[in-house]
């Protein structure tokens, strides 16, 4: 076939081009390989995890461990409160509560201070933003005792609201970052046009920047749930029997009734399975979330 | 506490960026219409001053006490007393190393980890969006469930998955007895390490492969003409390219860990030497009752990541000067 299409000297050329491509396909599938493997293993605990979640208590509790016993979901039916344990119901509401509002109350919080440090610009705007960036360098740590000295003296202790509230603080920087990058994206040059053409302050913000920055507000909420969700120290700190949320609740699965590990992995699914889902939902948004905005 | 350290820093990379934002021609030097674009700003701000900046204020000036919750009528100004006590203290100076190792392992190990995994997920293969939802799973665990799943999943010795799985290996080999450790109690700061590790590798790698798919690639297929190897480009393009996200991944990585809780008070409790400081100030003031103390460890460790987070500020600020040029 090359004979028919090319010089003489040509042929060579070509199955040296054509050996270098089969050689770079060979490679590349057997790092496409490599990676399957490598992904599968490092999520093997994980999904090791999910494996017992699903084994009878006798079965999880083997060595060497049973891959193929049979699978139940006695595991959750005890975690739900069948087998006279606490329920977990009210620290799973509990963190719904916290995670909810506090977002919601970031948004409302940061919506305004990100318009501020992009589109209307403050004087001095790279100052604020990181003088927003030092707070969340503050160890939490660093607050805890005075938190904990004002919860008890003015009676907010156990208060899931308390919680809320100090959540709201935690995540409201990164939701500043993030959405100054989410809204400094919208073209300024739109935004004179609609305002040359007549529109005021409330119909700008609906109708040109909110569509633009609406993926990025979705990203910056599910990053702010995550956080309120995961969050043990204040919870554990503040928190006792009324407000106790999901992640403390989980450390007192092990210590109250011994150890159940079917139940324990029955649980730590439950207590992840938002955080799963919504971390596979903003994959891309969670890096840049975390790393402040920086990464793009 | 980092705020008036790290402003006068950063102010110079900020102000020609602040010159050359764009911005509308003032009508005037009306006081309100400055007010107008501040108004939008200020609730956010008085809200995190008011709960992150407050409390820590309170933290300083309780360190200088001597102040026991048990016995509070003998509480009293020691000056710097407590401070004394952080450093001379053997089992708080001993979490102060613990802190500085597990931070340092956790993040040099998960960055050259993650580094690997990234260049593994930066090329094209069949599966590679499942793959890479697979890697960033560990990351995604609620932390506490995550310890625990190594604790007693993992790590315990009689039907642990890692003694488990090497029981069978050896089985195969028909060796009826193989060595099973128990590794909390054997390696406990490594057994910390290894889990968290485990949690941090799928952000480094995500950050890095941010970064490798913002290589230029007309400078790759240049460099690949000129007849450079896959070592000499990674070396020469690659990871020059990488320095910015792999200090960025390095520090936030840092002040991340440093401020670790959850896996220690879950793995061991603190036990056998891996109490680090967040760990140790909880239980000087939440079972000890020593507030005086602990507010003068939080002072420290607030020292501490002063010191990273002043690096932090000065590679995020580069990134982000880049950033407000480019507007």
């Amino acid at each position: 076939m090359t004979a028919l299409t090319a010089p003489q000297a040509a042929p060579t050329v070509r199955a040296e081009h054509a050996r270098t491509v089969r050689r770079g396909r060979r490679r590349s599938t057997v790092l496409g390989l490599v990676a399957w493997i490598v992904g599968i293993a490092f999520c093997a605990p994980a999904l090791w995890m999910l494996l017992t979640s699903f084994h009878s208590e006798a079965d999880a509790a083997t060595n060497p461990p049973s891959l193929g016993a049979p699978l139940t979901l006695d595991g959750y039916r005890v975690f739900f409160g069948a087998g006279g344990g606490a329920s977990p119901w009210p620290p799973l509401i509990n963190s719904v509560t916290a995670s909810v509002f506090s977002t919601l109350f970031v948004l409302v919080l940061a919506l305004p201070a990100a318009y501020a440090l992009s589109i209307r610009r403050v004087e001095k705007w790279t100052d604020v933003m990181f003088f927003f960036l030092s707070t969340k360098m503050l160890p939490v740590v660093a607050g805890l005792l005075p938190v904990y000295l004002f919860a008890k003296n003015t009676g907010m202790l156990d208060n899931i609201w308390f919680l809320v509230i100090l959540y709201t603080s935690m995540n409201l920087p990164i939701a500043v970052w993030m959405m100054q990058s989410f809204l400094a994206d919208v073209p300024v040059s739109i935004i004179e046009a609609a305002q040359v053409d007549g529109a005021r302050l409330p119909t700008v913000l609906a109708r040109v920047v909110a569509p633009v920055a609406a993926p990025g507000i979705a990203a910056t909420s599910l990053i702010c749930f995550i956080f309120s969700w995961n969050e043990l120290l204040f919870a554990r700190v503040l928190t006792g029997v009324t407000a106790q949320t999901a992640p403390v609740f989980l450390t007192s699965v092990v210590t109250s009734q011994g150890l159940f590990l079917a139940q324990l992995c029955a649980a730590s699914v439950v207590v992840s399975l938002p955080v799963l889902a919504a971390g596979f939902a903003a994959q891309d948004k969670l890096v840049q979330g975390l790393s402040l905005g920086a990464v793009k | 506490m980092s705020t008036s350290v790290s402003t006068p820093e950063v102010s110079p990379a900020g102000a020609p960026a602040d010159a050359a934002a764009p911005r509308k021609a003032r009508k005037g030097p009306g006081r309100a219409r400055v007010w107008a674009t501040r108004a939008p700003l200020l609730p956010a701000l008085i809200f995190l001053i008011a709960v992150t900046q407050l409390p820590f204020v309170a933290t300083v000036v309780i360190s200088f006490f001597d102040w026991n919750s048990l016995s509070p009528d003998s509480r009293s100004f020691n000056a710097f007393a407590n401070y004394g006590e952080v450093f001379s203290d053997p089992s708080l100076r001993d979490s102060v190393f613990t802190t500085v190792w597990l931070t340092a392992g956790v993040v040099i190990v998960s960055v050259v980890l993650g580094l690997l995994l990234a260049l593994l997920l930066d090329r094209a293969f069949i599966g590679r969006g499942f793959v890479r939802t697979l890697l960033i799973t560990p990351f995604l665990l609620v932390p506490v469930s995550a310890a625990l799943m190594w604790k007693h999943l993992l790590y315990n010795p009689e039907y642990g998955l890692l003694n488990g799985g090497w029981a069978w290996f050896t089985g195969l080999f028909g060796v009826d007895t193989p060595a099973q450790p128990d590794w909390i109690s054997d390696m406990p700061l490594a057994a910390v390490a290894a889990a968290l590790i485990w949690q941090w590798t799928p952000f480094m790698m995500l950050i890095l492969l941010a970064g490798l798919q913002s290589r230029s690639a007309e400078q790759m297929e240049a460099a690949r003409l000129d007849g450079a190897n896959a070592w000499q480009m990674f070396c020469y393009l690659t990871l020059p390219h990488l320095r910015r996200y792999l200090e960025l991944g390095v520090l936030l990585g840092s002040i991340y860990i440093v401020q670790n809780f959850d896996a220690v008070f879950t793995i061991t409790a603190g036990g056998l030497g891996t109490a680090n400081l967040p760990y140790t100030i909880y239980q000087t003031f939440y079972q000890a009752h020593e507030y005086g103390l602990a507010s003068a460890a939080g002072v420290v460790v607030v020292i501490g990541t002063i010191v990273v987070a002043t690096f932090a500020l000065r590679v995020v600020s580069s990134l982000f000067s880049e950033e407000a040029n480019r507007a």
